[in-house]
C-alpha cells in the first residue's frame, strides 16, 4: 500500500467511524427502549396481578362497590361464550376465503380479494362494533353476546385467510400432483391432502387470530356490553374479561383496581401462550417464514 | 386418454389434466388399473359437480370479505344519515360538542386524532427503523429470534392492557418525572405547558407509539430483508463503512417501503381505541398544550356511544365512525400499495 493514500483513507475515516459508532449506537439502544415498556408492563402485571388473584378471584363474580371479595369467573366464562361464537363465524369463513386465495385466486379477482381482506384488516374494531351493533343490537333491541361474537368473529376473518392462504402455498405442488394423479378429485384433493398438509400452520394461523380478538374491548363495548351476573344465555348482554377489566380500571376503587390488574394478567397469560405455542409450530422447519 | 402408453402405471402420471375432472371412487381402484380404466369410461367427469359445489363454497367464502366491507359502509352510511343531512361539511370544523342542546361538530375530536397518532409516529419511527436496522443488519443470529418474538408479543398484547399500564403506571411517571422538566425547559413552546395531569395528550402519544413501535418495525424489517444482498455487498466493496452500506444500499433501497411500513402504523394508531380513550382525559377541547386533556374519534364512539340518547346524537357518533372508516380505509390502501411494491414482486414471483 502506497502510504499517501493511507494517511488520507484514515483521515476521511474518523469521522466516517464517528457515524458508523453513532448508528451502531442508535440502532442498539432503540432495540433496548422498545424492550423497556414490554418487561415494565410484564412486571407491573406480574406484581400487581399475582397478589390479587385467588380462588374467589376464579370462581364469583363481581361483588357490589364497597364489599370486598368477588372474582371475575362469570366475565371468563362470557369471554369463552363470545369467543366460540367469534371463531363459528369468523374461522370456517376465514379458512375458505384463504382455500380459495390459494387455490383458486392466482387471478385479478384473487388479488382484490387479497387486497379487500387486508384492508378489513386495518378497519378499526370499533367501526366493526357499530357496524355488529346496528345489524344485530338495533334490530333485536337489546345487547348479546352474539352481536359480540359476530363483531369478534368478522375480525377474524382476514387473519386466518391470509394464514391459510400461505400457509398452502407452502404446499409442494408435487404433492397436489400425485393426489391429483390417483383420481382424487380437486375438492377432495384440496380438502385431504393440501389443507392436512398445512393443518399446523393454518391452526397456528387461527389460533393468532383468536389471540388478537380474545383482548379486543371496542367492539364488545356496546355489542356483548358486560353483565354482573352469571349468563350463558347467547341472546342477553354477557360479560367478558377484557370489559371487565377496562370498566374496573377507569372506576375509582381501589379494589375494583387491584382486580383489573388480576384479570389482565390472565388475559395475558392466555395470549403469551397462544403467541408462544405457534412461535413453536412456526419455527419448526416446514412452517418457517409463517410469522 | 393416451393410446400409446407403454405400461398401464405410466397413465395416470402421463394423463392428470382429465383425471382431475374424475370422480372419488377412483381413489379406491389405484392397485388395480382394469378398474381404473373401467370407472372411467363409466363415470366421465363425474367429480365436475362436487367440485364445481366445492369452488362455489369456497367462492362465498372469499366473496363474503366483499360483502362485510360493502354492509360496513352501507350500515354507516345509513345510520349516519341523520347528521350528514343536518350538518353536512360543517360537522368537521365545527368546534361544539353540545348533545343537550343537539349541536355536534367534531373538529375537536378530529384534532386529538390527528395530534396524539402525529406525536405516536414522531416517537415510533425513529425507533421502529432502528430496530428493524438492528435486527437484519447487526443483530447476532442467536439474539435476532429472541428480540424479534419480544416485539410481535408488544404487538400481542391487548390495548386495554396498555391503557391499564398507562393509567396506573405511565401516568404517574409522567406527572413526576416528565412534565416538570419538560414544562421548565420547554414551556415557552407553549406546547408543554398547563396543569400536570399525567392524563392527557403526552400519554396518548407515548402509548400509541409502544403500540405502534412492533408494527412499524416488523413491516420494515421484512422490507429491508427484501433488499437484494448484493446491493450490501456492493456497497462494502467500494469500502463503505457499515452505516453508509445501510444508508447508501439499504434504507435508500427501501425507502418506499418503510414510507409504507409509517403509513400502516399510522392506520393503526388513528384507529385504536381502548389504550387512548384510557389515557387521554376524554375533555372535547383543543388545546395547544399536550399535557391538556383531549379526546380523539375513537374514543368518543367508545365512550358515549352506549349511552348516546337520541337518534342525533347517535348519528352524529356513527358519522365520526364513517369519517374513521374512511380515513384507515385510504391509509391502509396506500401503505398496502407502497410496501407491495417493495416486497410483493419478489414474494408474487415465488408464489
Amino acid at each position: 500500500m502506497p502510504d499517501p493514500g493511507k494517511s488520507r483513507s484514515s483521515k476521511l475515516s474518523a469521522w466516517r467511524k464517528l457515524a458508523n459508532v453513532g448508528a451502531t449506537l442508535f440502532a442498539v439502544t432503540s432495540a433496548v427502549l422498545v424492550l423497556v415498556p414490554l418487561l415494565a408492563i410484564f412486571i407491573y402485571l406480574l406484581i400487581k396481578g399475582v397478589g390479587a388473584i385467588n380462588w374467589a378471584f376464579l370462581t364469583q363474580t363481581p361483588k357490589p362497590v364497597g364489599e370486598p371479595g368477588g372474582g371475575m369467573a362469570n366475565a371468563m366464562v362470557g369471554s369463552g361464550l363470545i369467543l366460540l361464537i367469534a371463531s363459528t363465524i369468523g374461522i370456517p369463513t376465514g379458512i375458505g376465503c384463504g382455500i380459495f386465495l390459494a387455490e383458486y385466486g392466482r387471478n385479478r379477482f384473487g388479488d382484490f380479494v387479497r387486497f379487500t381482506a387486508d384492508v378489513l384488516n386495518g378497519v378499526p374494531s370499533i367501526v366493526i362494533g357499530i357496524v355488529a351493533y346496528s345489524l344485530v343490537v338495533l334490530r333485536q333491541k337489546h345487547f348479546s353476546a352474539y352481536s359480540g361474537g359476530l363483531a369478534l368473529g368478522i375480525m377474524m376473518v382476514p387473519t386466518v385467510a391470509r394464514a391459510t392462504e400461505e400457509m398452502l402455498l407452502m404446499v409442494p405442488n408435487s404433492i397436489r400432483e400425485a393426489a391429483l394423479g390417483l383420481g382424487i378429485p380437486k375438492w377432495r384433493t384440496t380438502l385431504s391432502i393440501t389443507l392436512r398438509t398445512a393443518s399446523a400452520g393454518v391452526i397456528t394461523g387461527c389460533m393468532l387470530a383468536f389471540a388478537r380478538v380474545a383482548g379486543e374491548t371496542a367492539p364488545l363495548l356496546f355489542t356483548a356490553f358486560g353483565n354482573q351476573y352469571w349468563n350463558l344465555n347467547p341472546n342477553q348482554p354477557t360479560a367478558a374479561l377484557p370489559l371487565q377489566v377496562f370498566v374496573y380500571a377507569i372506576s375509582p376503587f381501589d379494589e375494583w383496581h387491584r382486580q383489573a390488574w388480576a384479570g389482565a394478567l390472565i388475559l395475558i397469560v392466555m395470549i403469551v401462550v397462544a403467541v408462544a405455542a405457534v412461535r413453536i409450530v412456526t419455527s419448526r422447519g416446514m412452517l418457517k417464514g409463517a410469522s | 386418454m393416451n393410446p400409446t402408453d407403454p405400461t398401464e402405471s405410466q397413465q395416470p402420471i402421463t394423463s392428470v389434466p382429465s383425471l382431475a375432472q374424475t370422480s372419488a371412487e377412483r381413489k379406491k381402484t389405484t392397485t388395480s388399473s382394469p378398474a381404473l380404466a373401467r370407472i372411467r369410461r363409466h363415470t366421465p367427469g363425474s367429480s365436475k359437480v362436487p367440485d364445481t359445489f366445492f369452488r362455489g363454497i369456497i367462492a362465498l367464502a372469499a366473496f363474503s370479505v366483499f360483502v362485510i366491507v360493502v354492509l360496513i359502509v352501507y350500515e354507516l352510511i345509513d345510520k349516519s344519515r341523520m347528521s350528514l343531512h343536518q350538518f353536512g361539511i360543517r360537522f368537521f370544523y365545527g368546534k361544539d360538542w353540545d348533545p343537550v342542546n343537539g349541536d355536534f361538530g367534531a373538529l375537536p375530536f378530529v384534532y386529538g386524532t390527528v395530534v396524539s397518532s402525529v406525536l405516536a409516529l414522531i416517537l415510533a419511527v425513529p425507533l421502529s427503523v432502528g430496530v428493524a436496522v438492528f435486527l437484519t443488519e447487526m443483530c447476532p443470529v442467536a439474539l435476532r429470534a429472541i428480540i424479534s418474538f419480544l416485539v410481535e408479543l408488544l404487538a400481542a398484547i391487548p390495548s386495554v392492557i396498555y391503557g391499564l399500564w398507562g393509567i396506573f403506571v405511565l401516568c404517574p411517571l409522567l406527572r413526576v418525572y416528565v412534565q416538570p422538566p419538560l414544562a421548565k425547559y420547554f414551556g415557552w413552546t407553549h406546547l408543554f405547558s398547563g396543569p400536570q395531569f399525567g392524563l392527557g395528550m403526552l400519554a396518548a402519544g407515548i402509548v400509541l407509539a409502544i403500540m405502534v413501535v412492533p408494527i412499524v418495525a416488523s413491516i420494515t424489517r421484512e422490507v429491508l430483508s427484501a433488499v437484494p444482498q448484493n446491493q450490501r455487498e456492493a456497497a462494502l466493496a467500494l469500502g463503505a463503512t457499515r452505516w453508509e452500506m445501510i444508508r447508501v444500499a439499504v434504507l435508500r433501497n427501501a425507502r418506499i417501503g418503510i414510507l409504507g411500513a409509517v403509513i400502516l402504523g399510522l392506520g393503526r394508531a388513528l384507529g385504536e381505541t381502548m389504550a387512548v380513550t384510557m389515557v387521554i382525559g376524554n375533555r372535547p377541547e383543543i388545546a395547544k398544550s399536550l399535557f391538556a386533556p383531549g379526546y380523539t374519534m375513537a374514543s368518543v364512539i367508545a365512550n358515549e356511544f352506549s349511552e348516546a340518547t337520541g337518534d342525533l346524537y347517535l348519528s352524529a357518533l356513527v358519522e365520526i365512525g364513517l369519517a374513521l372508516f374512511i380515513v384507515t380505509l385510504i391509509v391502509n390502501a396506500l401503505a398496502r400499495l407502497l410496501v407491495w411494491s417493495i416486497t410483493g414482486g419478489t414474494a408474487r414471483v415465488n408464489a
